[in-house]
């Protein structure tokens, strides 16, 4: 790897793999929800967001017109706040007609407790009510601590508990990689 | 995030900026069907004024709502204080009730800081005699920025580099001017004050700041131009003739308003004696940001409560 912090890390998915994945969940987005009609992707902040915009993309490449996407920052409804310094708040940005009666789908990179997706569904209450909420991940890594599953997945990726997951991507990070490695400490 | 806000003095350039960037999101849920955050769910803040105040108790009360969190109002009016009850004992008291914050109103100048050594909960100053009123400079640095600075999505990080502001009144007697000059040139803002002689504090010399007191040659090159209320209440003597002198010499109306350059906008931190330091047709203007101020005071006080209270104490991470 190039970038120190990730020396001794394993790469899971190369750049390649990351395309090809996105590409089938955009085309089973599509599948299941008939043509994309009224979807919005929500894309949770940082990678998330990235996410969601490619797969948006492609959405708008294969039916031509653009899917609608956003982004939804969930640190308000976390259920862990009070365990670390309060922090920065991220970008919620809904399409202008709101969620009500769409078909959502929250876009993030890694699926593991499952608490940030309940913050997710928490925060997206707020905003409105959709007709059906789906997920999508890049990587499912397990140890689920509460009752949700993702709908799209680009790997499942077997872990153990104390091992980290770290997915990178070209808009932020400079290149495309899914690391699997030891959790610091 | 300091434990308490006591003076915008106190705050570095990276705590107001993550402020304002933290309002900045706030902002939106103001827009929601559902205006409201389960983030301080549990936690209760004390709104504690032993002075008159209608906006800015009810702005950190709407704050407080909007973020869950339970809110207390005391105000010494009507209470155990009119029999004599010591600000320490008042503070302890309400603390063994259970308050997380005490956002605390007071006629002396320094009683925030004193109560902050007397209680674990946080402390913000919601204004302490002449000294200073921090969230109120805040909010007004956020208006600032949301009116001049280039486009919205560019804003988060962003300070007020090379803005002109110039603020006007009665300096002596403000906490709105002491605490503006201080985060604003934390900010990078370039920061003048106009007064009379007799209204401009003798240690203005100490201030980060130019002063004068020719306001048409200021207004000319002002980007923001902040009109101080004349504070009658806290006026021991006469330091001015008249008030008619006054609004000549230094009240904003319409044709002083015309010197000032085309994007520049005229600020109040309410409330406000119109007639007196600003005429009303200044105040009902386009270029009057004091409505988008009072709204810039809630979103401004929830993240300020949300940096104190979400978030772990320090030491306990």
């Amino acid at each position: 790897m190039t970038r120190p912090e990730y020396e001794g890390w394993k790469a899971v998915l190369t750049p390649d793999e990351i395309r090809r994945a996105l590409t089938r969940i955009a085309h089973e987005i599509l599948e299941r929800t008939h043509g994309g009609e009224g979807v919005v992707l929500l894309g949770i902040p940082t990678r998330g967001v990235y996410l969601a915009r490619r797969l948006a993309a492609r959405i708008g490449e294969f039916e031509n017109a653009p899917a609608q996407v956003g982004s939804l920052d969930v640190t308000m409804h976390r259920d862990d706040l009070r365990l670390r310094p309060a922090r920065a708040l991220q970008r919620t940005e809904v399409p202008a007609d709101g969620v009500d009666g769409k078909t959502v789908v929250l876009v993030d990179d890694v699926l593991f407790s499952g608490r940030t997706i309940r913050a997710a569904l928490d925060a997206l209450n707020d905003l409105g009510r959709p007709r059906a909420v789906q997920l999508a991940v890049l990587v499912d890594r397990g140890h689920r601590e509460l009752p949700i599953r993702a709908d799209y997945v680009g790997k499942n990726l077997p872990t153990a508990h104390r091992e980290a997951v770290r997915v990178l991507l070209t808009e932020i990070d400079g290149e495309d990689s899914v690391l699997l490695g030891e959790r610091a400490r | 995030m300091k434990r308490h806000l006591i003076s915008a003095g106190d705050l570095s350039r990276d705590d107001a900026v993550l402020i304002l960037d933290t309002a900045a999101e706030l902002a939106s849920v103001a827009g929601r069907p559902i205006r409201k955050l389960p983030t301080l769910r549990g936690m209760t803040v004390v709104n504690l004024f032993y002075e008159d105040s209608t906006r800015t108790r009810t702005s950190f009360e709407a704050a407080a709502k909007r973020l869950s969190a339970d809110v207390i109002n005391f105000s010494a009016k009507g209470s155990s204080v009119a029999k004599g009850e010591s600000l320490k004992d008042t503070a302890l008291t309400l603390e063994a009730m259970g308050a997380d914050a005490i956002v605390i109103r007071h006629p002396a100048s320094g009683a925030p800081r004193r109560l902050a050594n007397w209680i674990t909960g946080r402390v913000v100053n919601a204004g302490d005699g002449t000294h200073e009123h921090p969230t109120q400079a805040l909010l007004d640095a956020f208006t600032i920025r949301e009116r001049l600075t280039s486009p919205e999505s560019d804003q988060r990080g962003q300070g007020l580099d090379g803005i002109r502001v110039t603020i006007v009144g009665d300096v002596l007697h403000s906490r709105v001017a002491r605490s503006n000059v201080l985060l604003l040139t934390t900010l990078g803002a370039e920061v003048t004050v106009v007064a009379p002689p007799t209204l401009m504090p003798h240690a203005i010399g100490t201030w980060p700041c130019k002063a004068s007191y020719d306001l048409d040659a200021e207004l000319r090159k002002a980007d923001v131009v902040m009109m101080l209320r004349v504070q009658q209440e806290r006026m021991t003597a006469a330091y001015f003739p008249t008030v008619r002198e006054y609004r000549r010499r230094y009240g904003l109306d319409t044709d002083r308003m015309a010197l000032l350059p085309e994007h520049a906008i005229v600020m109040h931190p309410g409330p406000m004696n119109r007639g007196v330091e600003i005429a009303a047709e200044v105040a009902d203007s386009p270029r009057s940001t004091i409505v988008a101020q009072v709204a810039n005071g809630v979103t401004v006080r929830m993240a300020v409560l949300y940096l104190m209270l979400g978030g772990a104490a320090e030491g306990t991470e």
